[in-house]
């Protein structure tokens, strides 16, 4: 057993030590391994960067009401009346002015993307004053909060580097009046970012919507009394309204797109790792029958199949390490934080979003690689065990 | 021809490396013909929008409304042949998770606008008399189990009728056919719509027009807007193609990134096949020397390895992008919810070609120059 340890030791070092006569061939390998690695991560981190800016957005003890049959904020509706009737349900948390509670409009605008120029529908959303309270990490990174009753919009940190002449100061006009910027605000990366926000009122009366709201939120007393809220509100013969906590509201909105992503990025993944495979494994055949003879001779001189087996393997690994670990830093140079926006199906506007390169997917794409490498090996070091002896080392 | 039996069995003297290398070729360019079609996908179909369309939305977003009288207006205005409003009506079937892009139309008219979509003329007599009536996509009926004379519950996500319940009952009335690879929408009336609703009631969402040349659309687009500048409600008139461009591009960045990268890698396979292939061909330089000894030409001699590396790309590329012509359709299955895909696009098979021989020639090249110079003495001497 130790002796057949010893051998592996020898037998991989040997290996090892005249890769270099073989670099022309391990090099187009690690080329193929290192570029599936990097499309894996570079794909799978938009799904990764999508999911984190909408899982993020949501909590569970905040409340999106919304119209019957709405599937999404920009289809709903609620009269003045049926926002004060589901500000009184019970079950919402109220500090000194009252519920926390904001009715809100949502509706888009045309603002130019920044890298092709052509109009994007970037959301605006009319909120009251209690909009801040209801995002526990909302604030002002620059200028001012918009005034009341003016046609003042404050933009999220994300629409900024996304969409056109949104910067502070900027004037907007749309429709018959014109708006200004007058401050940047953030949200911990949430889907409030890639948004434009104002004054509920001023929206109403500048989109002909008279009293009305699109949706709702509400802050809980706890994430318990989500049910018991619920059910208070489809009991109440006044109203015929949708409830989600807001968590699930994200989440439903997020699968298509990852999903979406996710399959295509697999789809790609899955074929290239095939072309990188067929690399390897023609390096390694032919790593392999260049050792011929160098083979025989270790045989005959007495080392075991076994350690010849994990010499070529280990040839194998080693390629698939390095091809994997080139792709995850190219990969994570490349494409981590990269910001990008696209457009989110469920509510027909745009989101804005990072590139996201999890620890995970690294891990994910590393396994990869050394799976491509091992697979590539495989065949070839059982060749090189079987091999006779007496006709390799008659070849030239 | 008398050389094919040769260079069968060139290609056959280590099999294994042949058919690993044919595999790999194979491999990229099946990823060649699915990066083709999703490129395709991405673009939203704006190489198939209509020519001599226009479409105006609302300046302000295109969720904005119309008035209905703009219709009218914009008929009237010079150049323009023909136009009809419609409405994005939201549609959901049973589960929230089915969508469906319905759309309102004039059914008087429809067909004119777009010629594209054809219904048998029974049908077409049968859709303009019933107010409820409504044609569907192929996929979308098949998705669904859907044939005509159905009645259908379709739910909106946006409008609700002034008994406040949002279902709206449709009759289909046909399947319609198209080629430009719309095959999941549904279109309706849009009098059932405009009657019934509790809000937004005489309005329209967009308008879309045919126009009688289309070198002047530019001209036309800018007269539509004329009409409609300085008033509360101003529009944007765009070919249907910008159109279409636009929305494509609200995808964002997304597809160019995945399909730039993806190409990188594409070229980075072929580099590596042209690599082994050329390696096959070095390692058998003293061959080409005993060859050159019996008399073949030097012209003989570099034309066969060439042609064996041709045979080679051209086979692989040739399977490949069958299998991606297949693979596209299954794919373009998939994702129509979200995209209108047409398969793989046809001019694929050319690019594809003139990649599979500039493929083979790469690969041949070096050798080949080296075959070409090779002096017999020195080769014969390597060994």
């Amino acid at each position: 057993m130790a002796s057949t340890a010893s051998q592996i030791v020898a037998v991989t070092a040997l290996n090892l030590s005249n890769l270099r006569q073989r670099v022309g061939s391990s090099i187009v390998a690690l080329i193929g391994i290192t570029g599936v690695v990097t499309v894996l991560i570079g794909v799978l981190s938009i799904a990764e960067g999508f999911r984190a800016v909408l899982d993020q957005s949501g909590a569970a003890d905040v409340a999106i009401v919304l119209r019957g049959g709405a599937t999404d904020e920009m289809g709903s509706g609620l009269t003045l009346e049926q926002t004060r009737l589901i500000a009184d349900a019970p079950g919402v948390k109220r500090d000194a002015n009252g519920a926390i509670a904001s009715p809100e409009l949502y509706v888009v605008v045309d603002v130019p993307l920044r890298t092709t120029g052509t109009a994007a529908n970037v959301p605006l959303r009319g909120v009251s004053p209690n909009a801040g309270k209801l995002r526990d990490q909302f604030r002002i990174v620059e200028g001012r909060n918009f005034t009341p009753g003016k046609f003042e919009v404050i933009v999220g940190r994300g629409a900024v580097k996304q969409f056109k002449g949104l910067t502070v100061g900027s004037r907007l006009r749309w429709g018959t009046t014109e708006w200004v910027v007058t401050g940047l605000f953030a949200d911990r990366g949430s889907v409030a970012e890639s948004e434009m926000w104002t004054d509920a009122t001023v929206l109403q009366g500048a989109y002909h919507r008279g009293s009305s709201y699109q949706s709702m939120r509400v802050r809980l007393d706890s994430a318990d009394t989500m049910r018991s809220f619920k059910d208070a509100l489809t009991a109440d013969p006044r109203l015929n309204v949708k409830v989600f906590s807001e968590k699930q509201y994200y989440e439903e909105q997020s699968r298509t797109l990852t999903t979406l992503v996710r399959t295509l990025g697999t789809a790609i993944a899955v074929l290239m790792g095939l072309g990188a495979m067929f690399a390897a494994l023609n390096t390694m055949y032919s790593a392999v029958s260049a050792r011929t003879r160098e083979i025989a001779t270790l045989r005959a001189l007495g080392f075991g199949a076994v350690p010849v087996v994990i010499s070529v393997l280990a040839e194998a690994l080693l390629l698939g390490l390095v091809g994997g670990v080139a792709g995850m830093l190219i990969s994570y140079f490349a494409f981590n934080g990269m910001q990008a926006s696209t457009m989110n199906f469920a509510t027909f506007s745009q989101i804005t979003f990072a590139f996201t390169v999890t620890p995970a997917l690294l891990i994910q794409a590393l396994i990869y690689a050394l799976l491509l490498g091992l697979l590539g090996g495989l065949l070839p070091s059982l060749r090189a065990a079987k091999l006779p002896i007496t006709t390799g080392l008659r070849e030239l | 021809m008398k050389f094919l039996p040769l260079l069968w069995s060139n290609l056959q003297r280590k099999r294994l490396r042949t058919w690993l290398t044919l595999a790999s070729i194979v491999v990229a360019f099946l990823l060649f013909g699915i990066l083709q079609t999703m490129r395709a996908a991405l673009t939203g179909g704006a190489d198939l929008a209509g020519v001599d369309r226009l479409v105006t939305i609302n300046k302000v977003s295109i969720i904005q409304p119309l008035p209905q009288s703009y219709l009218n207006r914009v008929r009237s205005v010079e150049g323009v042949r023909i136009a009809m409003s419609q409405d994005w009506f939201g549609g959901i079937f049973q589960d929230d998770r089915n969508q469906i892009a319905a759309l309102t139309v004039d059914p008087k008219i429809f067909f004119e606008v777009y010629p594209e979509y054809s219904l048998p003329e029974a049908q077409r007599a049968e859709w303009q008399a019933d107010r409820a009536g409504a044609i569907v996509g192929s996929a979308v009926a098949e998705r669904f189990g859907w044939k005509a004379g159905d009645t259908i519950p379709l739910r909106s996500n946006i409008w609700t009728k002034s008994d406040g319940s949002s279902t709206w009952d449709l009759k289909i009335i046909g399947i319609y056919s198209t080629s430009n690879g719309d095959n999941s929408s549904l279109y309706f009336q849009y009098d059932y719509l405009n009657e019934a609703r509790s809000f937004g009631r005489n309005n329209i969402g967009m308008i879309v027009m045919r126009i009688a040349d289309p070198s002047r659309s530019a001209d036309i687009a800018r007269k539509v807007d004329e009409q409609f500048a300085n008033s509360s409600t101003e529009t944007k008139t765009s070919t249907e193609k910008a159109f279409v461009q636009g929305f494509a591009n609200q995808m964002g960045s997304i597809g160019t990134i995945v399909t730039a990268v993806s190409s990188a890698v594409f070229f980075t396979m072929l580099l590596v096949i042209a690599n082994t292939m050329g390696q096959s061909v070095r390692e058998r330089t003293n061959e080409l020397a005993v060859m050159k000894t019996l008399g073949f030409s030097s012209f003989q001699v570099t034309a066969m390895v060439l042609a064996e590396a041709l045979l080679l790309t051209v086979l692989g590329a040739a399977i490949g992008l069958g299998v991606a012509a297949m693979a596209a359709m299954s794919l373009g299955q998939a994702i129509q919810q979200f995209f209108p895909t047409l398969g793989m696009p046809a001019n694929t098979y050319i690019i594809g070609a003139v990649l599979a021989i500039g493929l083979g020639a790469i690969a041949g090249a070096l050798p080949c120059a080296q075959a070409w110079q090779l002096k017999i003495v020195d080769a014969l001497r390597k060994a």
